[in-house]
């Protein structure tokens, strides 16, 4: 079955738990405990209606506050297509998490208020859908009941985003506008009857049609080594075979592969998975591969075509968005995850904090706080081999992690 | 022409054919390797298979068991006997095939398990040729390390948090592999693939590594371990279909059987094991029921069914109007039940 990962995105109580919760409810994938259980504490609350957020708010904080504090994934499926929607919380604290949850879907939904409209979180909300390179983007214009379901107010709203879209970097990246009420259900599963001038697709139907390669990023085969399988049983005595996943592109038996970083050649003798034997593995399996040759390779290593050399390096520069509460130093060093391949790097220069709501660049700065977003050059203890991430989102993306506590500090995108 | 045409394909083919053609060729057994070409063509042909066919959530399982090899040093998998277990169990048989399992299975043995899940258990760990281990909440009772339940609703569901922290201190276990899944459960849905416990295995929920792309980053310090959620992303109608489409075999209380129950607070229990409290007052009957999950026995009901295949298992899933948890009297202590006790360290 196809899966489809959804982002969302948008302020602090723009609507995002409530449109989920909506989705869930119009599929009909809500249960009767889960349902019951919203009602009685919807109805505690004092409420008038079904507070749907509450299905995806999972945690104590989340519930007493009322808003999202941390992503939580939701899945329902049509008999078309499974999806999972990350719910992103909408605070400006909560940068890094939109980060976290857009890196891992193919499509995103930025709500916009209604009677709000462009806000500074929008722009900086588009910008971050933008640099990861969501291919397909909704914009869904929420609360339309409390503005009338006025036409005037959702084109004056469109327009004003319009205007955003002429400063993206990405500009293949499909946009489509769509008014919505995700308390009332306007236009989520099914149409809207308050707005008949809307004739565009209802959510849902915008995803149904959405093919699934379409979404993905093509690039070209990259299949990093994780893990050598080395049975030592009779059967297999001299079996030797590399596990990972294949990234961007497809790989068949008979293919003259390089080993990198040893720029070894062979050939694809085997393509396993599990204990079937294939000619042709297609993108994002994880398979084992046996090499015609006994080369050595081991965890980290990777297997490219021959003529298709990804750039092999130990500087370069990436933006990077910072994640820890203890800042970014230049000179700091980290560990620098490419993939499941490990290395040091040391900050070498920090060319400038990129302003997230396209208000510019600021020059002058020479540390990172926790949800900026800058343009940083790293130098390395061993070269990587990488594609810029416009070329190659697996590998040209990597994370940077803090040595002292462990914690994963930061995610960059190669340039 | 003949023989060379043969002496090709066998050169594809094996060395010690190639050999017994070169030196031992004459006509009377050419018929003979003919057809052994034939055999070996034909075998050929049906094991390599064209183009794999994807499944994003079993490649991403895949992907995630070889983390934990590669990453970790201790690894274990928790394996209770029950459904999702079962398919952790086939995922990482595909991970490492043709190596065995890397790792060990590790049971937490509440002692009122359904007798079918125990015997299906050996039977499974045998066939993999894996090392199982199994430690009892019974011992931790008998210790005084913790104090048994009592009442209509006692259960050994939250007891079984200190016989697994014990076990990972006994065994130095860093990666605890389980089959939790997002979609059980609201507080389950906020946590990550590689979850990071502290030294005395709490889960802090507010401060949560950022998992970015497919990077899982496995770093911890001494005495911390993490836990690890291969199927995070799957459904139970995921689960139940992996089940029907790879023909695993799972215990038999998953099927609908005859069972003696009685009704309480509009849930189903089994009257046919002493575990489960029973008031004198509450009524005996015998009704066709299965099981959804099988946790521990005292916590967990049984639903009306007439799904005795797995076909009929799925089609019932697909229609169901209650969550899977709906049936576990657990969750219904409190909103933030589950929140609660993974703080604590339960899985
Ligand atoms: N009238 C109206 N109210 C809405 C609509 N959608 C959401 N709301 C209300 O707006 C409030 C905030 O909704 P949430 O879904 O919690 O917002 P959120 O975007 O998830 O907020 P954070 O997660 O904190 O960023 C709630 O009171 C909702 O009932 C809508 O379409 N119309
Ligand atoms: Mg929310």
């Amino acid at each position: 079955m196809e899966v489809l990962k959804i982002a969302t995105a948008g302020s602090v109580d723009d609507g995002k738990s409530t449109l989920i919760g909506r989705l869930l409810y119009d599929t009909k994938s809500l249960t009767d405990d889960k349902l019951e259980a919203i009602e009685k504490t919807s109805k505690q609350k004092g409420y008038d209606y079904l507070d749907f957020s509450l299905v995806t708010d999972g945690l104590v904080a989340e519930r007493e506050q009322g808003i999202t504090i941390d992503v939580a994934h939701i899945y329902f499926s049509t008999p078309n297509k499974s999806y999972i929607i990350a719910d992103t919380p909408g605070h400006v604290e909560y940068t890094r998490n939109m980060v976290t949850g857009a890196s891992t879907s193919q499509a995103a939904i930025i709500l916009i208020d209604a009677r709000k409209g462009v806000i500074e979180q929008t722009n900086r909300h588009f910008f971050i859908n933008n640099l990861l390179r969501i291919k397909d983007v909704i914009v869904a214009v929420n609360k339309m009941d409390l503005v009338d379901f006025s036409e005037a107010r959702y084109q004056e709203i469109k327009s004003d985003f319009e205007e955003l879209m002429g400063k993206r970097d990405y500009q293949d990246q499909k946009i489509t506008f769509i008014p919505v009420s995700a308390l009332k259900g306007d236009n989520v599963v099914n149409r809207s009857e308050n707005m008949t001038w809307y004739k565009g697709q209802t959510l849902l139907e915008h995803f149904e049609a959405l093919d699934k390669e379409d979404v993905y990023n093509v690039g070209t085969p990259r299949f990093p080594v994780q893990y050598v399988i080395r049975p030592k049983t009779e059967e297999f005595h001299d079996f030797r075979g590399f596990a990972g996943k294949v990234y961007g592109g497809e790989l068949s038996v008979g293919d003259e592969v390089v080993v990198l970083p040893s720029m070894t050649k062979s050939r694809i003798k085997e393509i396993y998975f599990y204990d079937k034997k294939y000619q042709t593995a297609t993108r994002r399996s994880s398979v084992t591969i046996t090499l015609e040759d006994e080369v050595n390779v081991s965890r980290g290593d990777m297997l490219v075509k021959v003529g298709d050399l990804p750039t092999v390096n130990k500087e370069f520069t990436a933006t990077i968005s910072w994640m820890d509460s203890q800042n970014l130093n230049l000179g700091n060093k980290y560990v620098l995850q490419h993939g499941v391949n490990k290395v040091l790097a040391k900050v070498e220069n920090i060319h400038h904090k990129i302003e997230p709501d396209y208000s510019g660049v600021d020059e002058s700065v020479n540390s990172l706080a926790m949800n900026d977003i800058a343009l940083v050059t790293f130098r390395l203890n061993k070269p990587i081999f990488y594609d810029t991430f416009k070329e190659h989102r697996t590998n040209g993306s990597f994370i940077l992690i803090d040595n002292q506590t462990n914690n994963t500090a930061g995610v960059g995108f190669i340039e | 022409m003949r023989i060379a045409y043969i002496k090709n394909k066998l050169l594809t083919i094996d060395e010690s054919f190639v050999f017994r053609v070169k030196y031992q060729t004459n006509n009377s057994i050419l018929s003979t390797i003919e057809s052994e070409i034939d055999t070996v063509l034909s075998v050929e042909h049906s094991e390599v298979l064209g183009a794999l066919r994807n499944n994003d959530l079993e490649n991403e399982a895949i992907y995630i068991f070889r983390e934990v090899a590669a990453q970790f040093e201790r690894p274990v998998l928790l394996f209770s006997g029950g459904k999702d277990s079962i398919t952790l169990v086939r995922l990482a048989q595909k991970a490492f095939f043709p190596a065995k399992i890397p790792f060990p299975l590790l049971h937490i043995d509440t002692g009122h398990n359904f007798p079918e899940t125990i015997a299906f258990r050996d039977k499974l760990v045998k066939e993999l040729g894996v090392e199982l281990i199994v430690r009892n909440v019974q011992d931790s009772i008998d210790q005084g390390k913790v104090v048994e339940e009592s009442g209509k609703y006692a259960s050994r569901n939250t007891l079984q948090t200190t016989t697994l922290l014990d076990a990972i201190e006994e065994f130095k276990f860093d990666a605890c592999i389980g089959g939790a899944r997002r979609d059980e459960e609201k507080a389950r849905a906020k946590e990550r693939v590689f979850s990071v416990r502290d030294d005395f295995g709490q889960w802090d929920e507010k401060n949560q590594r950022p998992e970015v792309f497919d990077m899982l980053n496995g770093q911890i310090e001494l005495g911390q371990n993490v836990r690890v959620f291969p199927i995070s992303n799957w459904t139970e109608l995921d689960v139940w279909s992996y089940i029907q489409k790879e023909n695993i075999e799972i215990p038999s209380i998953y099927f609908a059987h005859k069972r003696k129950i009685f009704l309480r607070d509009g849930f189903i229990w089994s009257a046919e094991d002493d575990v489960v409290f029973r008031a004198e007052d509450e009524v005996v009957e015998e009704r066709m029921v299965r099981f959804r999950t099988v946790g521990d026995m005292s916590c967990t009901a049984a639903v009306l069914s007439e799904a005795d295949t797995i076909e009929k298992v799925v089609g019932e899933i697909r229609e169901s109007k209650i969550s899977e948890r709906g049936a576990r009297i657990d969750d219904k202590r409190s909103e933030a039940a589950m929140e609660k006790r993974k703080q604590q360290g339960y899985f």
